[in-house]
Protein backbone atom coordinates (compact mmCIF):
# COMPACT_ATOMS: atom_id res chain seq x y z
CA UNK A 1 0.00 0.00 0.00
CA UNK A 2 2.13 3.03 -1.35
CA UNK A 3 0.01 6.27 -0.25
CA UNK A 4 3.70 7.25 1.14
CA UNK A 5 6.05 9.34 -1.30
CA UNK A 6 9.48 7.53 -0.72
CA UNK A 7 10.43 11.04 0.22
CA UNK A 8 8.13 10.98 3.23
CA UNK A 9 8.92 7.21 4.07
CA UNK A 10 12.59 8.57 4.27
CA UNK A 11 12.04 11.35 6.65
CA UNK A 12 9.65 9.44 8.86
CA UNK A 13 7.72 12.73 10.08
CA UNK A 14 4.03 11.51 9.90
CA UNK A 15 1.28 14.09 9.76
CA UNK A 16 2.57 15.81 12.31
CA UNK A 17 5.44 16.76 10.39
CA UNK A 18 7.08 16.05 14.08
CA UNK A 19 8.54 12.53 13.89
CA UNK A 20 8.70 10.57 17.10
CA UNK A 21 10.98 12.66 18.73
CA UNK A 22 8.68 14.43 20.98
CA UNK A 23 7.28 11.14 22.09
CA UNK A 24 10.84 9.63 22.78
CA UNK A 25 11.95 12.43 24.81
CA UNK A 26 9.15 12.01 27.07
CA UNK A 27 9.72 8.62 27.16
CA UNK A 28 13.38 8.31 28.31
CA UNK A 29 13.46 11.40 30.77
CA UNK A 30 10.22 9.81 32.22
CA UNK A 31 12.99 6.55 32.28
CA UNK A 32 15.65 8.70 33.57
CA UNK A 33 12.63 10.07 36.59
CA UNK A 34 11.72 6.92 38.04
CA UNK A 35 15.27 6.21 40.24
CA UNK A 36 16.27 10.02 40.16
CA UNK A 37 12.46 10.77 41.88
CA UNK A 38 13.07 7.76 44.54
CA UNK A 39 15.96 8.78 45.24
CA UNK A 40 15.03 12.61 45.93
CA UNK A 41 11.88 11.80 47.57
CA UNK A 42 13.67 9.23 50.53
CA UNK A 43 16.30 12.23 50.60
CA UNK A 44 13.65 14.79 51.06
CA UNK A 45 11.97 12.38 54.03
CA UNK A 46 15.26 11.88 55.46
CA UNK A 47 16.11 15.56 55.98
CA UNK A 48 12.57 17.00 56.96
CA UNK A 49 13.95 19.11 59.61
CA UNK A 50 17.26 19.66 58.65
CA UNK A 51 18.60 23.08 59.39
CA UNK A 52 20.41 25.25 56.92
CA UNK A 53 23.90 23.87 57.53
CA UNK A 54 23.02 20.53 57.11
CA UNK A 55 20.79 21.43 54.14
CA UNK A 56 24.44 22.40 52.10
CA UNK A 57 26.27 19.84 53.54
CA UNK A 58 23.90 17.38 52.03
CA UNK A 59 23.69 18.89 48.49
CA UNK A 60 27.73 19.96 48.57
CA UNK A 61 28.31 15.63 48.44
CA UNK A 62 29.53 15.35 44.89
CA UNK A 63 27.12 12.75 44.42
CA UNK A 64 23.97 14.29 45.46
CA UNK A 65 25.04 17.70 43.94
CA UNK A 66 25.25 15.46 40.03
CA UNK A 67 22.29 13.84 40.76
CA UNK A 68 20.37 16.76 41.89
CA UNK A 69 21.14 18.30 38.58
CA UNK A 70 20.41 15.17 36.75
CA UNK A 71 16.96 15.42 38.63
CA UNK A 72 16.75 19.33 37.35
CA UNK A 73 17.07 18.75 33.78
CA UNK A 74 14.86 15.43 33.45
CA UNK A 75 12.02 17.42 35.44
CA UNK A 76 11.68 20.32 33.99
CA UNK A 77 12.56 18.59 30.41
CA UNK A 78 9.87 16.42 31.53
CA UNK A 79 7.37 18.56 32.36
CA UNK A 80 7.85 20.90 29.28
CA UNK A 81 7.47 18.07 27.07
CA UNK A 82 4.03 17.29 29.22
CA UNK A 83 2.62 20.61 29.26
CA UNK A 84 3.11 21.19 25.52
CA UNK A 85 0.89 17.87 24.82
CA UNK A 86 -1.89 19.30 27.14
CA UNK A 87 -1.57 23.18 25.71
CA UNK A 88 -1.84 21.39 21.83
CA UNK A 89 -4.46 19.16 23.03
CA UNK A 90 -6.82 21.91 24.55
CA UNK A 91 -5.78 24.99 23.19
CA UNK A 92 -7.30 25.85 19.85
CA UNK A 93 -6.56 29.28 18.99
CA UNK A 94 -3.35 29.12 17.08
CA UNK A 95 -1.73 32.78 18.33
CA UNK A 96 -2.32 31.57 21.95
CA UNK A 97 -1.12 28.21 21.59
CA UNK A 98 1.96 29.73 20.28
CA UNK A 99 2.39 32.19 22.50
CA UNK A 100 1.98 29.69 25.47
CA UNK A 101 3.92 26.93 24.25
CA UNK A 102 6.96 29.66 24.29
CA UNK A 103 6.36 30.83 27.32
CA UNK A 104 6.02 26.85 28.83
CA UNK A 105 9.52 26.53 27.13
CA UNK A 106 11.09 29.61 28.18
CA UNK A 107 10.12 28.88 31.40
CA UNK A 108 11.23 25.41 32.12
CA UNK A 109 14.22 26.49 30.88
CA UNK A 110 14.62 29.80 33.02
CA UNK A 111 13.75 27.54 36.06
CA UNK A 112 15.97 24.78 35.24
CA UNK A 113 18.87 26.84 34.83
CA UNK A 114 18.34 28.95 38.03
CA UNK A 115 17.48 25.32 40.35
CA UNK A 116 21.15 24.37 38.91
CA UNK A 117 22.88 27.68 39.58
CA UNK A 118 21.24 27.37 43.26
CA UNK A 119 22.97 23.71 43.84
CA UNK A 120 26.31 24.55 42.58
CA UNK A 121 26.31 27.78 44.15
CA UNK A 122 26.38 25.43 47.50
CA UNK A 123 28.30 23.07 46.21
CA UNK A 124 31.12 24.97 45.06
CA UNK A 125 31.05 26.74 48.53
CA UNK A 126 29.51 29.87 47.18
CA UNK A 127 26.38 29.97 49.73
CA UNK A 128 26.35 31.64 52.90
CA UNK B 1 -19.52 19.24 -0.50
CA UNK B 2 -18.53 17.74 -4.82
CA UNK B 3 -16.91 14.76 -2.92
CA UNK B 4 -19.60 12.21 -2.94
CA UNK B 5 -16.97 9.59 -1.16
CA UNK B 6 -16.00 11.21 1.48
CA UNK B 7 -19.82 11.46 2.95
CA UNK B 8 -18.96 13.95 5.29
CA UNK B 9 -22.55 13.78 6.91
CA UNK B 10 -22.58 10.35 7.45
CA UNK B 11 -19.42 9.33 9.66
CA UNK B 12 -19.58 8.28 12.84
CA UNK B 13 -18.84 10.98 15.61
CA UNK B 14 -17.35 9.83 18.71
CA UNK B 15 -19.74 10.55 22.14
CA UNK B 16 -19.26 13.22 23.96
CA UNK B 17 -17.05 12.56 27.13
CA UNK B 18 -20.22 13.47 29.09
CA UNK B 19 -22.35 10.26 27.97
CA UNK B 20 -19.76 8.03 29.48
CA UNK B 21 -20.19 5.69 32.52
CA UNK B 22 -16.92 6.62 34.93
CA UNK B 23 -14.50 3.53 34.42
CA UNK B 24 -11.50 3.40 36.61
CA UNK B 25 -9.39 3.55 33.02
CA UNK B 26 -10.32 6.82 32.33
CA UNK B 27 -10.59 8.57 35.45
CA UNK B 28 -6.77 7.30 35.97
CA UNK B 29 -5.97 8.83 32.52
CA UNK B 30 -7.81 11.90 33.31
CA UNK B 31 -5.90 11.75 37.10
CA UNK B 32 -2.35 11.31 35.36
CA UNK B 33 -2.75 14.35 33.42
CA UNK B 34 -3.98 16.40 36.00
CA UNK B 35 -1.27 15.22 38.68
CA UNK B 36 1.44 15.94 35.59
CA UNK B 37 0.19 19.58 35.58
CA UNK B 38 -0.25 19.84 39.54
CA UNK B 39 3.59 18.64 39.64
CA UNK B 40 5.00 20.83 36.85
CA UNK B 41 3.43 23.78 38.84
CA UNK B 42 5.18 22.15 42.15
CA UNK B 43 8.34 22.55 40.39
CA UNK B 44 7.85 26.21 41.82
CA UNK B 45 8.19 24.90 45.54
CA UNK B 46 11.74 22.96 44.59
CA UNK B 47 12.96 26.01 42.79
CA UNK B 48 12.59 28.26 45.77
CA UNK B 49 13.72 25.72 48.45
CA UNK B 50 16.66 25.40 46.41
CA UNK B 51 17.13 29.26 45.60
CA UNK B 52 17.19 30.24 49.15
CA UNK B 53 19.06 27.58 50.63
CA UNK B 54 22.10 28.89 47.97
CA UNK B 55 20.69 32.78 49.69
CA UNK B 56 21.39 31.28 52.96
CA UNK B 57 19.92 30.63 56.64
CA UNK B 58 17.39 33.17 56.48
CA UNK B 59 15.56 32.87 53.98
CA UNK B 60 15.81 29.25 53.92
CA UNK B 61 14.47 29.03 57.45
CA UNK B 62 11.56 31.05 55.67
CA UNK B 63 10.76 28.37 52.86
CA UNK B 64 10.96 25.39 55.74
CA UNK B 65 8.48 27.35 58.04
CA UNK B 66 6.50 27.88 55.41
CA UNK B 67 6.13 24.11 54.74
CA UNK B 68 6.13 23.42 58.42
CA UNK B 69 2.49 25.34 58.13
CA UNK B 70 -0.22 23.48 58.10
CA UNK B 71 -1.13 24.97 54.42
CA UNK B 72 2.32 23.85 53.09
CA UNK B 73 2.36 20.40 54.72
CA UNK B 74 -1.09 19.96 52.91
CA UNK B 75 -0.01 21.17 49.49
CA UNK B 76 3.43 18.79 50.19
CA UNK B 77 0.87 15.82 51.29
CA UNK B 78 -0.91 16.33 47.92
CA UNK B 79 2.12 17.37 45.54
CA UNK B 80 3.53 13.36 46.75
CA UNK B 81 0.89 11.72 46.34
CA UNK B 82 0.54 13.45 42.71
CA UNK B 83 4.45 12.24 42.53
CA UNK B 84 3.91 8.88 43.87
CA UNK B 85 0.54 8.63 41.62
CA UNK B 86 2.76 9.83 37.70
CA UNK B 87 5.37 8.05 39.05
CA UNK B 88 3.60 4.62 39.40
CA UNK B 89 0.54 5.14 36.44
CA UNK B 90 4.20 6.90 34.34
CA UNK B 91 5.31 2.67 35.00
CA UNK B 92 1.84 1.61 33.74
CA UNK B 93 1.89 3.83 30.81
CA UNK B 94 6.07 2.38 30.18
CA UNK B 95 4.65 -1.14 29.70
CA UNK B 96 2.07 -0.85 27.47
CA UNK B 97 4.64 1.24 25.22
CA UNK B 98 6.53 -1.82 25.21
CA UNK B 99 3.33 -3.91 24.69
CA UNK B 100 2.28 -5.01 27.63
CA UNK B 101 -0.96 -4.82 29.44
CA UNK B 102 -3.97 -3.84 26.81
CA UNK B 103 -6.40 -6.46 27.74
CA UNK B 104 -9.26 -4.53 29.45
CA UNK B 105 -8.64 -7.28 32.51
CA UNK B 106 -4.87 -6.60 32.91
CA UNK B 107 -5.64 -2.83 32.42
CA UNK B 108 -8.40 -2.72 35.63
CA UNK B 109 -6.24 -4.71 38.00
CA UNK B 110 -2.90 -2.80 37.06
CA UNK B 111 -5.29 0.87 37.46
CA UNK B 112 -5.82 0.11 40.99
CA UNK B 113 -2.57 -1.57 41.76
CA UNK B 114 -1.16 2.00 40.94
CA UNK B 115 -3.86 3.39 43.21
CA UNK B 116 -2.81 1.22 46.08
CA UNK B 117 0.69 1.25 45.41
CA UNK B 118 0.63 5.31 45.12
CA UNK B 119 -0.93 5.86 48.57
CA UNK B 120 1.27 3.43 49.91
CA UNK B 121 4.01 4.92 49.11
CA UNK B 122 2.87 8.30 50.26
CA UNK B 123 1.92 7.02 53.50
CA UNK B 124 5.48 5.07 53.60
CA UNK B 125 7.28 8.73 52.86
CA UNK B 126 5.10 10.79 55.31
CA UNK B 127 5.93 7.97 58.07
CA UNK B 128 9.97 8.34 57.09
CA UNK B 129 9.32 12.31 56.93
CA UNK B 130 8.14 12.82 60.53
CA UNK B 131 10.12 10.07 61.98
CA UNK B 132 13.77 12.12 60.25
CA UNK B 133 11.70 15.05 62.34
CA UNK B 134 12.18 13.26 65.31
CA UNK B 135 15.82 12.44 64.88
CA UNK B 136 17.07 15.87 64.11
CA UNK B 137 14.94 17.88 67.08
Amino acid sequence: MAFKTPLKTVRGLGSAKDGTHHWWAQRLTALALVPLTIWFVASVAALAGADHAAFLQWVSSPLVTMLLILLLVATFHHAQLGLQVVVEDYVHNEGAKITLLIAIKGLSVILAVASIVAVLRISLGAGI
Amino acid sequence: MGFPYMASENRPLSPHLQVYRWQITMALSILHRMTGVALAVGTLLLVWWLLAAAAGPAPYETVQSFIGSWIGRLLLFGWSFALFYHLCNGLRHLAWDAGWGFEIKTMTTTGWLVVAASLVLTLISWVLGYAALGSWV
